[in-house]
């Protein structure tokens, strides 16, 4: 199976082309003795079939956002120039810094900086951050779609808004749907913080409004009106499962409008991971299901830096996982259940939104792909149901949620698909933000203002600052920062121009090989704040 | 504390006039004191822009005795650039218009002072430009021999030279320098208020802190201008806002493109050294190092041109990014460490400040100036490219008769507002551009380089095909043109380097393209000319185009007629060919950056008359031109039509089929002289027709061809070209094209009588074509275009254009020669005569080439046989 492929990652990236395409062909035929025709792809952690390129198709232009503008004369030729390559890396970049004072609180958090660089085209990774306007917070996850965009895309959409209403009070819940039904304006529960390529799906809004009110109601419902005393760990762990429960939901009963009925359907069969970030003053819960990771940048008292891990991946390198999966299943299933490190000799992330094909029955699914439209019934991959699939379901999207309290040692905090971390060591990761966020803080500009300064000083000055920034530098952005590492980082550690304009003028159809979508945030705590909450509780 | 401490050095800048310490630039200003009365109602012009450019403009027209002037500044008098402005003054320009300006600029500056009684603090201290590169050398070289023939003193000189001129100078990296003895520095600020005060005393009105809203403007005239405090009526409007003119022009309701931005510039002040410098310490120029360096009360200014700009101002003016303007040591570093490498003992000298002062930057690097082509009585003077204050005098003084008299007394075309258009007014174009042109200030000019941003902004539908072929492309007004194709087989790497002064590394690669068009046939993507097509309902069409070239157009239906579009003096507003369509509609093609200014000629002349109609249909055609000998018979196997000498006479124009494609219009001519066709294809049909014609010539070997080929192969021919060798100052009869003037018709056309007089007088000025003859082409410098040509000795021109010959395996120039009185320097007659018996030599970087001249092509490239007025008719636009 591909997994092998993944050993060879950083064999790949060093070797020429011939070889690549050597590699591919390997994974083609182990692809082969386990189900019909797969198309080369190496490492993917899904292995899609070439019906899927039609299954999602993107409305926007990958190629064009990732490219920035050409205005070069000359054809593109092998090495991009240093500005090509900084439009590149920056098409993406999105900041966000927390006003000063947001009329309530005093924020934990500074801000955020995020970007994403697509390996796929389209990109199946996602990436959402919001303020809770009900309650106090802010919202953070990345999302890494497979098998498609769709799931991960209707996850960035959805999943905040399912959180948000978890972590409503009762009063409020009975607020909104009172507003909703009798038509007034409803109290807004978001204030999203989007990059302008991060797009909302508009048909579907009304569809996606329909269940998110179902479940809201069913809270008001539930509550006893005892206590309001939310637990965030709980809100989010129901918020993930519910969410999933209804895309599951959604599929089967399909929607009359047959667009609406193709989306539901391509979410539902599409999969996405998520990690998702809830900041509250010094209270930080992580929720994470599959194996994107949450990292923890602390500064110690030498100043140095060491990463504190806030998740643990859902995949084959966690014994408890693999202990999970099976205990979850009967004993004949033990070897089966997860092979050559994937779930039933597929899917990589034990845990994940969607992919139905892991969890509903066989006759659910062929129930389903039949009354389908056809699109889902030509394909191929649809249709395909996993081998050894007895006791389903195989899959679930319930996180894992760890909590923290900051301290003010606690930096920042970076949020990333598996692109960056299979690339970079998390140390180095939480380093290079680290200097990178302290560098920023160094980098004010000079003045000469009244003081007596030589020529020769100030150079020495500035050829100093110059070779502490050379790298840092061109980035104004904490994630673009470290994709420039991630992508471009030679044997030594450091930023390799030639090779970080190889790596982003691969050609659409190689990219895939030599690295996966890459998305970050990194989010900048405010250790004033955080200090004094602590003061102030004990 | 950082910030404050910011803040405050902002603050100070921009309440304290003076802070820089210029001498007196306080006394200046009485003279020129502000009016606070209310503004007068009327004015004949009404001048924006306060500053060396508007002040400069304000002066020589009152010269000329134009009084009813108006001058409007926003915040006071020589603010801005020309406050921040270096203060050198410097004629060593690339552009022969350029020295010119320069030169004027600082004969007027020297002597301002005596005129005025404002002290401008005119010291010459003369200019080394150092070389540390040997193809630095051959570029100076080139300046220098071409300031010497019009009168600027300058000479090569040895590092060793250069260390006595300068004794802080580290010289031990440099292969040698230009000196030019001449140049200056002055208080620019104090230029202009000097230039303003003698134009106020000379009538004109001038009001600070007067703001111009918007320029009023009826049936495209002007008619008046809105400001803050109010209207004034005005008959002229002159736009000298430095880096607003862009906002300005698009401020009317009618907007107007001035294709400019702004970049930050920085420059560093020092505090005078131990032993302070003299006073007359000279300018450096270290341009491989991105920097100049002048004295400065005892120590040194000095800025540079850093290969990273930052450019500012793009969505027009922001308060926050005026505020913003702070010294940015870190940007400055790379300036910092040249300076400091070349002159080492500056170390422990004491910083004062570090400037940061806006500067505006055009698209091409050349300034702006002239009447908007839709706008009667809008002129715009802007766009320096941090050469204001070397510009300034000389530029305000063209603008000046400009205005006064129609015409600058020099040819500005490469100066001319209307070589830009609305195309290239777009803000990330102008953002991304100036980006490249503020480094290639300092960067080493070769021969045909081209810009590398803001391109792929208008193509031929074939783009893509002709790309994938190998296509190199240049640019011409926005439009990708084709250079030459890279065959497959060539190893790319080995082409990266064409930045030489010496043989390229397409010289093979267009040989093979000559070869072909000689022997064989190919095809040229030409559809970048300019295309228009005039209509009438009865005979209005034939009249005014009569009235407006000078050749005859009242032929017969099909045939094409090549013309020049004169002006009174008879000089070419453009060179043009014109196919007769039918009796009432004629189609003109025009030279690729000819769009806008030959638009706006026509307009101007054309009434308002609703049964006359000017259609801009560039955009409508692509064009091919076939050329070679079995073109012919490509085009007779695609057509199923007669295409013999008798069917299809040469320079005639037929609408027939092309393969599939119905409507192309074919005409019988090329521009370089070879047989062949032009194809003008509706652009729906160009693909199909291009494959057709591919498919279809390869039995004859056809192949794609660029515009160096088509270069070559007009040059040799002595095929003169509108822009480069004609232009507004050369007539008809100084190119020897007598024959396209229809002297005998007895029809008046514009330039008819100077024309006449010039027949009878004789010229005084011929364009000659020379061969060179003791030049290899392997070893020695190639020719370019401004090499001084020298007849028996003494200096008679310059020569306008160049190309290699593959046919006659020389160089050949193309070039006008003077006949240079010995002891006035007056310009005499030329004649035949006078060409044929003269001994001649082009100068290229100081080296001289002996060269024949010839007054008619040589007639061996016509290896078949033609009727003489077909050579002589046949024209090109091709450069």
């Amino acid at each position: 199976m591909p997994a092998p492929t993944q050993l060879f990652f950083p064999l790949i990236r060093n070797c020429e082309l011939s070889r690549i395409y050597g590699t591919a062909c390997y994974c083609h035929h182990r692809h082969l003795c386990c189900s019909s025709s797969y198309i080369p792809q190496s490492h993917l952690r899904y292995t899609p079939h070439p019906a899927y390129a039609t299954f999602c198709r993107s409305k926007e232009n990958w190629w064009q956002y990732t490219q920035g503008r050409r205005y070069a004369s000359t054809p593109q030729k092998f090495y991009l120039t240093p500005p090509q390559v900084n439009s590149i890396l920056k098409a993406n970049e999105y900041s966000f810094k927390v006003p000063e004072f947001d009329g309530k609180n005093v924020s934990s958090v500074l801000g955020f900086d995020s970007n994403q660089l697509p390996a796929n085209a389209p990109i199946e990774d996602r990436r959402s951050a919001a303020t809770c306007l009900q309650t106090r917070g802010m919202l953070l996850g990345v999302f890494d779609g497979h098998a498609g965009c769709a799931c991960s895309q209707a996850v960035s959409e959805r999943l905040f808004y399912y959180i948000a209403v978890s972590l409503l009070p009762h009063e409020t819940l009975l607020e909104i749907e009172n507003a909703v039904e009798s038509g007034r304006a409803l109290l807004p529960i978001l204030q999203w913080h989007k990059h302008p390529n991060d797009y909302f799906s508009k048909e579907a809004s009304k569809l996606y409004f329909n269940s998110l009110r179902t479940y809201w109601q069913e809270l008001i419902d539930l509550n006893t009106g005892e206590s309001d005393d939310i637990d965030v760990k709980e809100a989010l762990i129901n918020a993930f499962k519910r969410l999933d429960n209804d895309i599951s939901l959604e599929a089967q009963v399909g929607d009359p409008n047959s667009f609406l009925n193709y989306l539901v359907l391509r979410v539902a069969f599409s999969g996405a991971t998520a990690c998702v970030a809830h900041v509250d003053g010094v209270n930080l819960h992580v929720a994470n299901t599959g194996d994107s990771r949450a990292m923890l940048g602390v500064q110690e008292e030498d100043g140095s830096w060491s990463a504190v891990t806030l998740s643990n991946d859902h995949n084959a390198q966690n014994e408890s996982e693999l202990e999970r999966l099976k205990l979850e299943h009967p004993k004949n299933e033990a070897k089966s259940v997860v092979k050559q490190d994937r779930l039933l000799g597929l899917l990589m992330p034990f845990r994940a939104f969607g992919d139905v094909k892991f969890k509903w029955s066989i006759d659910l699914q062929k129930r389903v792909i039949e009354s389908g439209p056809d699109q889902l019934n030509d394909n191929e991959y649809t249709k395909f149901i996993p081998p050894n699939y007895y006791t389903p379901p195989y899959l679930t999207a319930e996180p894992e949620v760890i909590y923290h309290r900051l301290r003010p040692q606690d930096k920042f905090l970076i949020l990333a698909t598996d692109g960056l971390w299979e690339t970079m060591h998390r140390q180095d990761v939480v380093r290079i933000v680290g200097e990178y966020l302290t560098g920023m803080h160094h980098q004010q500009p000079i003045a000469v203002g009244g003081y007596k300064v030589t020529l020769g000083q100030m150079h020495g000055l500035l050829t100093e600052r110059r070779a502490k920034m050379s790298s840092v530098f061109e980035d104004q952005n904490a994630a673009t920062h470290l994709i420039r590492h991630a992508v471009g980082n030679n044997e030594f550690g450091t930023v390799d121009h030639e090779r970080l304009s190889k790596m982003l003028s691969l050609p659409e159809e190689l990219a895939r090989m030599y690295r996966d979508d890459i998305t970050i945030i990194v989010v900048q705590f405010n250790s004033h704040v955080v200090g004094a909450y602590q003061n102030q509780e004990y | 504390v950082m910030f404050y401490r910011l803040l405050s050095v902002v603050q100070r800048q921009r309440t304290s006039r003076g802070w820089q310490n210029w001498p007196s630039a306080r006394s200046g200003a009485s003279a020129a004191e502000a009016h606070s009365v209310a503004l007068p109602a009327q004015a004949q012009v009404v001048i924006c822009g306060g500053g060396i450019m508007g002040t400069s403009v304000a002066y020589h027209l009152s010269k000329m005795g134009w009084k009813d002037i108006v001058l409007l500044e926003q915040g006071r008098l020589a603010a801005g650039s020309t406050r921040f402005c270096a203060g050198i003054i410097s004629t060593a320009r690339h552009l022969g218009i350029e020295q010119k300006m320069a030169d004027y600029s600082n004969k007027l500056y020297q002597q301002l002072e005596q005129e005025t009684g404002i002290q401008t603090g005119y010291i010459r201290t003369g200019s080394i430009f150092l070389a540390q590169t040997q193809d630095r050398l051959i570029s100076l070289k080139r300046i220098n021999s071409r300031l010497n023939v019009i009168g600027i003193p300058s000479e090569i000189i040895s590092p060793k030279k250069v260390a006595e001129l300068h004794p802080l100078l580290n010289v031990h990296d440099l292969a040698g320098a230009m000196h030019v003895p001449e140049d200056a520095v002055v208080s620019s600020a104090d230029v202009a208020l000097a230039l303003a005060s003698a134009a106020s005393q000379n009538g004109v009105q001038i009001y600070d802190r007067t703001s111009v809203v918007h320029v009023m403007i009826k049936k495209g005239e002007v008619t008046g201008v809105e400001t803050d405090k109010g209207q004034i009526e005005c008959q002229y409007f002159v736009n000298c806002a430095g880096q607003w003119a862009y906002e300005l022009g698009l401020s009317n309701e009618e907007p107007i493109s001035i294709p400019l931005h702004a970049c930050e510039h920085f420059y560093l002040l020092t505090r005078p050294l131990e032993t302070p410098l003299q006073s007359n310490t000279p300018n450096i120029v270290d341009a491989d190092g991105r920097i100049y360096i002048r004295n400065w009360q005892g120590g040194i200014l000095s800025g540079g041109f850093e290969k990273t700009p930052k450019p500012i101002f793009t969505e027009g003016k922001n308060q926050l990014e005026i505020h913003n303007l702070q010294e940015d040591w870190d940007h400055f570093e790379p300036l910092l460490s040249s300076l400091l490498r070349r002159m080492p003992d500056l170390e422990t000298l004491e910083i004062m400040k570090l400037v940061n002062c806006p500067e505006t930057f055009t698209p091409d690097m050349r300034c702006i100036m002239g009447e908007s082509p839709l706008v009667k009585g809008y002129f715009v003077l802007a766009g320096m490219n941090s050469a204001g204050l070397s510009f300034g005098g000389g530029a305000g003084k063209y603008l000046a008769e400009w205005m006064v008299y129609g015409y600058p007394s020099e040819n500005v075309w490469e100066l001319d507002l209307k070589r830009f258009g609305a195309l290239q007014s777009s803000r990330t174009f102008l953002r991304h551009r100036v980006m490249e042109v503020m480094p290639l200030l300092y960067e080493l000019k070769v021969p045909r380089w081209d810009f590398q941003t803001g391109r792929q902004l208008r193509t031929s539908p074939l783009y893509d095909r002709l790309d994938a072929q190998g296509a190199r492309w240049m640019e011409k007004h926005g439009f990708e043109r084709p250079k030459y194709f890279v065959p497959p087989d060539k190893d790319l790497l080995a082409l990266e380097q064409s930045k030489t002064f010496y043989k390229p590394d397409w010289f093979d690669i267009v040989e093979s393209e000559v070869k072909c068009c000689k022997e064989a046939v190919c095809v040229i993507d030409m559809s970048s000319f300019t295309k228009f097509e005039i209509t009438s309902t009865g005979d209005q069409a034939l009249e005014i185009l009569q009235y407006l070239f000078s050749n005859d157009l009242d032929v017969p239906v099909g045939h094409i007629v090549h013309t020049g579009m004169l002006n009174e003096g008879g000089g070419y507003e453009n060179d043009c060919s014109i196919a007769r369509l039918n009796k009432r509609s004629f189609f003109m093609i025009s030279p690729t950056d000819q769009q806008v200014h030959s638009w706006a000629w026509l307009k101007k002349h054309m009434q308002l008359d609703s049964n006359l109609l000017l259609e801009d249909v560039t955009w409508k055609y692509t064009a091919l031109n076939l050329i070679g000998p079995r073109a012919v018979d490509v085009l007779s196997e695609l057509s199923y039509a007669p295409i013999t000498p008798d069917h299809f006479p040469s320079l005639f124009c037929k609408e027939m089929s092309v393969g599939y494609a119905n409507g192309i219009r074919v005409m019988s001519m090329t521009h370089t002289g070879e047989p062949g066709f032009m194809l003008y294809i509706p652009i729906e049909y160009a693909l199909h027709v291009y494959n057709e014609v591919m498919s279809v010539g390869q039995k004859y070997g056809i192949r794609n061809a660029g515009y160096y080929a088509l270069r070559s192969l007009r040059i040799e021919k002595f095929f003169a070209f509108w822009g480069q060798d004609l232009n507004t100052l050369t007539t008809p009869l100084e190119c020897g094209r007598e024959s396209r003037v229809k002297f005998e018709k007895g029809v008046d056309f514009i330039g008819r009588d100077a024309l006449l007089q010039q027949r009878q007088n004789g010229v005084y000025k011929r364009l000659a074509m020379f061969v060179l003859d003791d030049h290899d082409t392997d070893l020695d410098l190639w020719p370019w275009w401004g090499e001084p040509i020298y007849r028996n000795g003494l200096y008679a021109g310059k020569t306008t254009s160049s190309a290699y010959s593959y046919t006659l395996e020389r160089h050949v120039c193309l070039g006008f020669v003077h006949n240079f009185s010995e002891d006035t320097g007056e310009e005499q007659v030329v004649t035949a005569d006078f060409i044929n018996r003269g001994e001649y030599e082009i100068d290229i970087a100081g080296q001289r080439f002996q060269a024949k001249a010839r007054l008619y092509p040589v007639a061996s490239l016509y290896t078949h046989k033609r009727r003489k007025e077909d050579v002589e008719l046949s024209d090109l636009h091709g450069k």
